[in-house]
């Protein structure tokens, strides 16, 4: 038998942080002002030295004002998203949950868009109403998709297209009707965009990456339990209740967070707790550090192909995770069905 | 007779293996309320009885008896509305969830897997009572895995995946992880639903061999009668969420009584060995 070890936890996760690191690097040489790699780390080495004025202002710009931002924005999005994902499978019992699917990343920009109407100025404000409006979305759908006592998964799918029809017509609606606003336009909260990190200092968005990724992470023991039966969770000595509201309120956060700053960016959060379920089992001990690492690479990359496959032209990273994650969603769900 | 101390909850003191569990059951009753406004709610009224480590009892009843309501109080997932059900003098409802899962372990009808799982993972998965948060299997929790693998016969199972095994092969890991749990009270919700005749033998008799050996106390839901005169010891009879007769199968099984339980004509008939056999009436 060879259960789940820390040293393999941290082993799997340095290798992530690797590629991610290797991901990110690569998005940075990528673009319409030409930089080599050697350049690159020379820029990063320099100012992590404190020798900032060594570095070519060029340099600076390209690497810290126009790619770095972005690219720390996907991983903050990725990471957020993936692990968000892997919770409402968990909290619904439903490999198929995600946040995109389930109209929570619309609730979500409904949230956002009518913060932007009311109260434009106030700091974090957009990231707390597009929270309230993942949270209210997926209770919604939870209590839409119940049927007889139980939540099916069918039912449970149908209630989130119907969400998410229902409040993407709304956005619509808002966006038609309340001119004037700094709303990005229809496209950015519809199917989600990298290309204006926030103007804010975001540090604090990190922090809330994280409080909500290690919340659902100290429940992780109590998923994988839940995940073979809540009623036999329950006698095994699991907390049931209290488990499913800190994911609940986690994943929303999560979600509210991502969709505040990206947009509804869709599928990222099936497509990548499935990959990493494939390569490494379903613990979920292990499976919530490698999905934010491994959401975080995925929109990179995505993100990358999405700037540079058109040219000058910029496709919405969102489009990206969709070509892939609408096939993958078909797969997965014709499996199932098997 | 309480022994239950107000305010915190309260610890067991017996350590699992050396003293004879036991559990006691006093005018326990339950209501389901109904979630449906045409559902009528089902009541189980009273029910007392006894049980202790190296025994195996039958509840006994046909379906809608209220035999799998029984068992949610026994395993404390429900409160009884009225009595107490103690195991070793500590309200099972009380108890701490974690110390009640050390204590008591209950097997149910399987439920669907929602991703794929080792049997292994599976079985370890009754460790986690002893588990503390964010830790990782121990040694010992493996050492405990694999010897309820062992006592279930299903070592060679250990890397199968769960959702390719036999009824048979699935029925005895999931007993396996219950008895990962080192439970001294070992609760089995209609174990033989799914087995043929072979597979029922063998499975009352390993937990008839699981009781005499470990010193479990052993609950079996059942509506076998055959099987449950066989190789228990006591049998609880419900009948429409009433406790009908306590005792050994010699003094329960009474072809009237049996009869109006089972809505079926059948026969009683005295084997040498002191155990009632049952048999059924055609015509």
């Amino acid at each position: 038998m060879r259960p789940l070890t820390a040293r393999r936890l941290a082993l799997i996760c340095a290798a992530l942080g690797a590629l991610l690191f290797v991901a990110v690097v690569i998005s940075l040489r990528m673009g319409a002002y030409p930089i080599s790699i050697p350049e690159i780390v020379m820029t990063l080495v320099n100012r992590f030295i404190g020798r900032r004025n060594e570095i070519p202002p060029d340099f600076w710009n390209v690497v810290y004002e126009i790619r770095l931002p972005r690219i720390a924005l996907g991983i903050l999005v990725g990471a957020s998203l993936s692990t968000a994902g892997a919770g409402f499978q968990a909290l619904l019992r439903n490999p198929l949950a995600d946040p995109y699917v389930l109209g929570v990343s619309s609730g979500a920009a409904l949230g956002a868009i009518i913060s932007l109407a009311i109260a434009p100025q106030t700091a974090g404000m957009i990231q707390f109403a597009a929270f309230a409006g993942a949270g209210g979305t997926i209770a919604a759908v939870y209590f839409l998709g119940r049927r007889g006592g139980h939540v099916d998964t069918a039912t449970l799918l149908l209630a989130g297209i119907v969400a998410v029809s229902f409040l993407s017509a709304v956005i619509m609606f808002l966006m038609t009707t309340l001119p004037g606003h700094e709303f990005r336009g229809m496209a950015f909260w519809l199917m989600g965009d990298l290309a204006s990190p926030p103007p804010i200092s975001s540090h604090w968005l990190y922090l809330l990456l994280v409080i909500g990724v290690g919340s659902i992470y100290t429940t992780s023991a109590d998923l994988n339990l839940i995940l073979t039966g809540e009623q036999e969770a329950r006698h095994l000595g699991v907390n049931v209740n209290r488990v499913k509201i800190v994911v609940y309120v986690a994943a929303s956060l999560l979600t509210g967070l991502a969709v505040s700053v990206s947009g509804a960016i869709g599928y990222v959060g099936l497509l990548v707790p499935h990959l990493m379920r494939m390569m490494f089992g379903s613990d979920y001990r292990l499976l919530i550090p490698t999905s934010a690492l491994g959401g975080a690479i995925l929109i990179v990359l995505a993100d990358l192909l999405a700037r540079t496959v058109v040219a000058p032209t910029e496709l919405p990273v969102g489009a990206m995770t969709a070509l892939v994650g609408a096939p993958v969603f078909i797969y997965l769900m014709r499996r199932r069905v098997r | 007779m309480s022994s239950a101390g107000s305010g915190a909850a309260p610890r067991l003191t017996a350590t699992p293996g050396t003293a004879i569990v036991h559990l006691k059951v006093e005018q326990a009753s339950y209501a389901h309320l109904a979630t449906d406004r045409s559902a009528p709610t089902f009541t189980l009224g009273p029910v007392s009885f006894e049980a202790h480590g190296q025994e195996l009892v039958a509840i006994l009843g046909p379906n809608a008896s209220g035999k799998s309501t029984l068992l949610t109080l026994l395993a404390g997932l429900n409160k009884p509305l009225s009595g107490r059900i103690e195991v070793d003098g500590n309200e099972v409802s009380q108890l701490e969830l974690r110390v009640r899962a050390q204590r008591i372990a209950l097997v149910q009808q399987e439920s669907e897997l929602l991703f794929p799982l080792r049997v292994w993972e599976y079985v370890l998965q009754g460790r986690y009572p002893y588990q503390r948060r964010l830790r990782f299997e121990s040694d010992e929790d493996c050492l405990f895995a694999g010897n309820a693998l062992a006592q279930v016969g299903a070592d060679l199972l250990r890397d199968r995946w769960m959702d390719q095994l036999s009824g048979g092969e699935k029925q005895r890991v999931i007993l396996a992880r219950a008895l990962a749990q080192q439970p001294s009270l070992l609760l089995l919700d209609e174990p033989t639903q799914h087995l043929d005749i072979g597979g029922k033998v063998e499975l009352l008799r390993r937990l008839r061999r699981l009781a005499d050996a470990h010193r479990y106390a052993v609950m079996v839901v059942t509506h076998e009668l055959d099987l449950a005169s066989e190789f228990c010891d006591r049998i609880v009879l419900l009948h429409k969420g009433r406790c009908l007769r306590v005792g050994t199968p010699a003094e329960v099984y009474e072809r009237a009584l049996l009869e109006e339980v089972f809505e079926a004509p059948l026969e009683v008939e005295m084997r040498p060995n002191g155990r009632p056999r049952v048999i059924l009436q055609g015509s």
